[in-house]
């Protein structure tokens, strides 16, 4: 963490998007040394009497009275709304506008360092990928699904100011499929089920990151105010299918031929855990080169692929 | 024993288990890399690839001691046949030698990745998606990758063009000069004849979204393969003009002529 202008004092960091299960993880790692306040759009977290907790909307004014108030000299921004939830508009106002709002605020009252939660999601799914996407990947997955522009929008925003206020040195991290305990995103839920549905006759390659190596990744980027885009991956592959196979999910194949019918199926069946639109995230690998961020950050993942399909395989409940 | 483990005992001997294992891939802790490639797979694919490659196709190999046994290598030859056999042959030619054998990549269509099941068994046995981005990454990793820089020009041609070579693409030299990798040429015969096509019906590819719909035998035929390899080839240098890198390629194609005719001429008979 930058250092606050009283070197004696602990550093002041807000931290957005406090309850999800990574922000949690990261709060329990920095609570002794920083001073932190949470903030949630969703809902208001009990954390404790240290730490301070708010349910607030980026966009309502009194948000900017957080910044007042605690004089921040770090912003870690996880807050990002996941695809999933909400509509497309209210996603676009909280990932896009919101997060205008978070970066403009963070401009004016000289924060010195900005670590932005992106998702590997914004490179896109396709056949024809390159394998060992770096950070210079053209992001196509606005073009291929509308339910992905916000989280392409928020890195666009991120990067211009990134280059325009070089001051609040912002890091954007684009992390790969996080798992493990607690995590209640698509991939967490799909492990943990024991049912999951593959696409017939594609199997592609993921990489898999354990929440508490991610939760060490974000600590680790919010000490070194180091400015850029990286990706966030551990040097390990799998198969989509093969990783199910360990983790004890019995697999659902759905016909994926002509790619119509398979859109269709799934629209249908609504299922939140195998949205339509990563649909092509289920065919097509998006294998990401993480070691940009090992090398700036020395970070190397704990936990190996077999631990992190064990606590699933062990945990799995009964149909 | 399980079925899987019944057909595992009959597939994968020892010797082939020792033997495929005991070249070095920069895999991960499941046994996968990040183009797909499983070394379990590739220990099935070896054991029926090699009935092919022995009995039915007759495969005689030549000069496969010419490929390094380290370092990056790009392996170049004519691609023909309508489907890889002559990639799954030059392959296993390598990754079967006695000496500093190899489990080399190929680079294959794009078009391979979208279908089911093909797709991601090609990727296990060590096929990689033919970009630019991708080989780039294989060399810098000291992987030997085969690359048929004709492309569906060569393997969709028609019977009356066998072995004459089709526009080469520049994008193997730029590689090797920048990897400094080692460029083997290798001749192929016989795959021209496995599926010999007399027309190719591009309004039913293009409906279909194939490179190609040839008019051809529903057979692969047993024509006998001759694989001539011949001495690694260097190029150094860099911002060369594409003038001169297609003095480049020319020099490669040379060679692989060369090494057709070696072959057209140690053939006795077709089958």
């Amino acid at each position: 963490m930058t250092a606050s202008a009283n070197p004696q004092a602990k550093p002041s960091i807000l931290i957005t998007g406090a309850a999800g299960a990574l922000a949690q993880q990261v709060i329990a790692r920095l609570r002794e040394s920083c001073n932190l306040v949470a903030v949630d759009a969703r809902i208001q977290v009990d954390l404790g009497d240290d730490i301070p907790s708010y349910c607030i909307d980026f966009n309502k004014r009194r948000f900017e009275d957080l910044f007042r108030r605690y004089q921040f000299d770090s912003v870690i921004h996880m807050g990002r709304i996941r695809s999933s939830q909400l509509s497309r508009m209210r996603r676009y106002n909280a990932n896009v506008l919101g997060t205008q709002k978070l970066l403009d605020l963070s401009h004016k009252y000289g924060i010195r360092r900005v670590v932005v939660l992106s998702t590997y999601h914004v490179y896109g799914a396709m056949a024809y990928n390159p394998s060992l996407i770096d950070e210079s990947a053209p992001l196509k997955s606005a073009g291929l699904s509308a339910d992905l522009i916000d989280s392409v929008e928020l890195e666009n925003l991120a990067s211009i100011y990134l280059w325009r206020y070089p001051n609040l040195n912002i890091s954007v991290l684009r992390p790969c499929n996080i798992v493990g305990p607690s995590v209640r995103n698509t991939m967490g839920k799909l492990l943990a089920s024991p049912l999951a549905p593959v696409m017939a006759g594609f199997s592609p390659m993921m990489q898999f990151i354990h929440i508490d190596d991610m939760a060490d990744a974000i600590v680790l980027a919010s000490n070194k105010p180091t400015r850029g885009i990286f990706n966030v991956a551990p040097n390990d592959w799998v198969a989509y299918q093969r990783a199910l196979e360990l983790c004890g999910c019995i697999r659902i194949p759905i016909p994926s031929i002509p790619p119509v019918l398979p859109r269709v199926i799934l629209r249908t069946l609504g299922m939140e855990r195998f949205p339509a639109y990563l649909m092509d995230f289920f065919k097509y690998p998006v294998v990401i080169d993480g070691r940009a961020f090992e090398k700036e950050f020395g970070f190397t993942p704990k936990r190996p692929l077999k631990e992190i399909f064990r606590y699933y395989r062990d945990n799995k409940k009964r149909l | 024993m399980g079925l899987v483990s019944f057909l595992k005992s009959r597939l994968v001997s020892p010797e082939l288990n020792e033997h495929i294992d005991s070249i070095r891939k920069p895999i991960g802790t499941l046994g996968y890399d990040p183009w797909g490639y499983n070394n379990d797979t590739v220990k099935y694919g070896f054991s029926l690839v090699k009935p092919i490659y022995e009995k039915y196709f007759r495969t005689e190999a030549q000069g496969v001691d010419h490929i390094p046994a380290e370092g990056p290598v790009l392996i170049v030859g004519n691609h023909s046949g309508q489907l890889p056999i002559d990639g799954i042959l030059v392959g296993y030619a390598l990754a079967s030698r006695k000496k500093n054998p190899r489990i080399p990549r190929a680079m294959i269509e794009r078009f391979f990745p979208t279908v089911p099941w093909l797709g991601n068994l090609l990727n296990e046995v060590g096929a990689v998606l033919g970009d630019p981005v991708n080989c780039a990454r294989m060399l810098a990793n000291n992987e030997a990758v085969i690359v048929f820089p004709e492309g569906v020009r060569g393997s969709g041609k028609l019977y009356r063009d066998r072995y004459k070579l089709q526009r080469f693409g520049h994008g193997f030299m730029h590689l090797a000069m920048k990897y400094k990798a080692a460029v083997v040429p290798v001749g192929v015969v016989g795959c021209e004849e496995t599926i010999p096509a007399i027309a190719n019906i591009k309004p039913l590819a293009k409906a279909l979204g194939v490179p190609y719909a040839p008019v051809a035998l529903p057979v692969v035929l047993p024509a006998k393969v001759h694989l001539n390899f011949g001495p690694p080839m260097y190029f150094e240098g860099k911002d060369l003009t594409e003038s001169e890198m297609n003095k480049r390629v020319e020099q490669v194609k040379t060679e692989i002529n060369r090494l057709i005719d070696k072959g057209l001429n140690e053939r006795k008979r077709l089958f």
